[in-house]
């Protein structure tokens, strides 16, 4: 109806509209093309937007996917390879890199050992000899390997100088080079709580979501399994758990079998946090609607309640990497964890069980030093996750 | 009150049962039983067992039984107090365990009361100056506390001592007590060394413990009630401690449950490194060489210390907060 044909016929109250077209999404357009986006901006979306405000956890995720990335070219990073011993160097200190000798610019080199045993503590004793120059080689032929046990290759990112020797970080009791081990070790000791947490994060779904979902006596029998388990001091039952896996299994298998171990009493915390979820959730409107349209339970938890607490999950789930983590290394610190000749940070420490050991050869410790910093990038990361989660709620 | 208690005793009882079970599949788990090994091990030293023997050997175990007897029978031991007998040791299992398990009931209680007298300060300190640079460093500390595994403190500590002092840290007690009945004397000397495992076991119970009474606190402290207090002029000392703190307090009784579990297996590591004689080293031990009763008693024991810490934990709650104790729902 136009402006024109109201005033015919009331005459008296005139009574003004608008001529001009009617549109509905008038209102809308006068918002800014920024706030546009973030209206309809996916969820993911607007976490990624919180979560990039959290600086250490992005900082933290850098680090970590930097570190995941070269454990894919470890063979070409590492100057040795994890097995490679060198006789004549037992227990050799670090060597650092210098750039000058007697004042004059060499670039980057080390120098070589001198050798001396003590006839008193019959202590093989190394010292850096100054004669002995040995500049660094870059993107050069060294021991041959197989990147990631499939391709051959032989260049790697650093060696030694011609007939010298690079140990970084010194050598091991078998004369094997620590800086090289730590690398080979990041494999299976960044991979463990990658797959630990797969396993755990399939269960707790599954058995929280069902748990959660259904109510009633499955629920009680799940919730004191839980209990029960969560009374279990976790680090001897890792040990009970691993112990009992047979003498002769493979390295790869033992590997396997403690990644299950950790997922398989991890999943307690997950599986709660589900739960809770779910009891919340399944009373919705878009739960009811779903039931009602004659999705199965099934469908119901996989495709509509646990998309809608994801983040949340998936911030937990990386709050519990570092445990899992941590669990490794102490596993096969005490000697029931990875067997050689895998490498982990933890065989690493094994070296370095004894204090006299550590008070001679002090660099035997530096494994920690990598442990704590995934760790606490673990943490950090999981913090950020943590707060970004809820994309809607204020602040 | 009393109903609450009744009803948390009554369910502790399936829960134990179910503990056995696991505990019990665990000991079953390692293929082979320890007697074939024995019997592998005494075949390679050169002597020859005859049939007889083994079959009297197997029937003195209960090997020959289905599986469910040797655990009705395992659990009925248990109940009696006999834990089996650990063949590694050659010796009943409650001998071997003797007072290992109290001393790692008394590394624990004194960790936990560690945790306890260094968290609360520094996390109220924390929370009442948010974002301050103390705030700032405190929580780092915590992190660190939080990442480093502990039985590389335990060498790093254990090092140090060794290069400033010249001494050995390890044990519980002075040498000279080893093998001497509990006197007032000896538990002075336990006194004088349980600090170093206590320390070292506490670091990340109490940083996560800080962290969690922080956040509650800071939750408390933006609340109406506290604006309403110092709105009437109440002092900040006054209005944090009538309040908000003791709303924030629950933790640090609940978190008993979640603790003792953490600080058994903590203890168990640090225990290997620092030669205590608690339960870790024993527990290890004998899972290395498959003594799996003594393991499995170890296991049962440790879990039957938490189970009964959650349940000291829940009561303590119930009787401080009337919300738990009405509403029947489980702590937390």
């Amino acid at each position: 109806m136009t402006g024109l044909r109201a005033r015919d016929r009331e005459g008296v109250f005139e009574h003004w509209v608008d001529p001009a077209p009617f549109d509905p999404d008038e209102v809308d357009s006068a918002i800014t093309a920024k706030q546009q986006r973030f209206y309809t901006a996916s969820p993911w979306r607007l976490v990624w937007w919180r979560f990039r405000r959290h600086r250490l956890a992005v900082v933290s995720l850098v680090v970590l996917v930097f570190l995941y990335v070269s454990t894919l070219v470890t063979e070409f990073l590492a100057p040795y390879g994890p097995n490679t011993r060198h006789p004549q160097y037992i227990n050799a200190p670090p060597q650092r890199i210098h750039l000058f000798h007697e004042g004059r610019l060499v670039g980057p080199f080390v120098y070589g050992y001198s050798y001396r045993l003590d006839r008193v503590t019959l202590r093989r004793e190394y010292a850096p000899d100054p004669s002995k120059v040995q500049p660094l080689r870059f993107f050069c032929r060294g021991e041959p390997y197989r990147l990631l046990g499939i391709f051959p290759g032989d260049i790697h990112l650093i060696c030694a100088g011609e007939q010298g020797t690079l140990f970084l970080l010194g050598t091991d009791r078998l004369g094997r080079d620590l800086l090289s081990r730590i690398l080979h070790g990041a494999r299976v000791s960044l991979t463990v709580g990658l797959l630990g947490i797969s396993v755990s994060f399939v269960l707790g779904i599954t058995l929280g979501g069902i748990s959660g979902y259904y109510g009633g006596w499955v629920d009680n029998v799940i919730q004191r399994l839980i209990e029960v388990i969560r009374s279990f001091p976790t680090i001897p039952l890792w040990l009970s758990l691993s112990a009992a896996m047979p003498v002769t299994w493979d390295p790869l298998w033992v590997y396997f079998g403690i990644t299950i171990i950790l997922g398989l009493i991890d999943w307690t915390g997950l599986a709660r946090a589900v739960r809770s979820k779910v009891l919340a959730l399944r009373e919705e409107e878009f739960a009811q609607a779903a039931r009602l349209m004659g999705a199965r339970p099934g469908r119901i938890i996989g495709r509509h309640l646990v998309p809608s607490f994801m983040s949340h999950l998936i911030a937990s789930a990386t709050l519990s990497i570092p445990g899992m983590i941590l669990g490794e290394t102490a596993l096969s610190f005490l000697g029931l964890g990875v067997r050689a000749p895998m490498v982990s940070w933890g065989v690493l420490l094994n070296d370095a069980q004894n204090v006299n050991v550590v008070a001679l050869y002090p660099w035997l410790l530096t494994p920690v030093v990598p442990v704590v910093m995934v760790v606490l990038a673990f943490n950090f990361l999981g913090d950020g996750l943590r707060d970004a989660a809820d994309p809607y709620s204020g602040r | 009150m009393l109903r609450y208690v009744a009803h948390r005793l009554l369910v502790m009882v399936p829960t134990l049962l179910a503990i056995s079970v696991i505990t019990f599949v665990i000991i079953q788990l390692p293929p082979g039983d320890f007697l074939s090994a024995q019997i592998a091990e005494m075949q390679a030293q050169g002597e020859t067992l005859q049939q007889e023997k083994i079959e009297h050997l197997r029937q003195l175990y209960g090997l020959d039984q289905p599986l469910w007897i040797q655990y009705l029978s395992w659990l009925w031991g248990l109940l009696r107090g006999d834990l089996g007998w650990s063949f590694e040791y050659d010796r009943p299992v409650s001998e071997v365990i003797g007072d290992r398990i109290f001393l790692t009931l008394v590394v624990s209680c004194a960790t936990v009361l560690f945790t306890w007298v260094i968290a609360f300060p520094i996390a109220v300190y924390s929370a009442t100056h948010q974002y301050s640079w103390g705030d700032h460093g405190l929580t780092f500390l915590g992190f660190i506390g939080l990442a480093t595994p502990n039985f590389v403190l335990a060498l790093v500590l254990l090092y140090f001592a060794n290069v400033w002092f010249g001494t050995s840290i390890g044990g519980l007690v002075d040498p000279q007590y080893l093998d001497q009945p509990m006197s007032f004397a000896k538990f002075l000397s336990v006194l004088e060394h349980l600090w170093i495992p206590v320390v070292i076991i506490g670091t990340s119970g109490t940083a996560a413990m800080i962290r969690r009474l922080r956040a509650n606190l800071l939750d408390e402290l933006q609340k109406p009630y506290v604006v309403t207090a110092r709105a009437k002029g109440c002092p900040p000392g006054r209005t944090l401690i009538k309040y908000p703190l003791r709303m924030a307090l629950n933790p640090f009784i609940a978190d008993i449950g979640n603790l003792l579990p953490e600080f058994i297996s903590g203890s168990a590591l640090v225990s290997v490194v620092l030669s205590l004689p608690t339960t870790g080293p024993v527990l290890v031990r004998a899972l290395q060489t498959q003594d799996m009763y003594l393991a499995g008693s170890f296991l049962m024991l440790e879990a039957l210390l938490v189970v009964l810490g959650v349940l000291v934990s829940d009561i303590l709650l119930a009787w401080l907060d009337p919300r738990i104790r009405f509403g029947g729902g489980q702590a937390r």
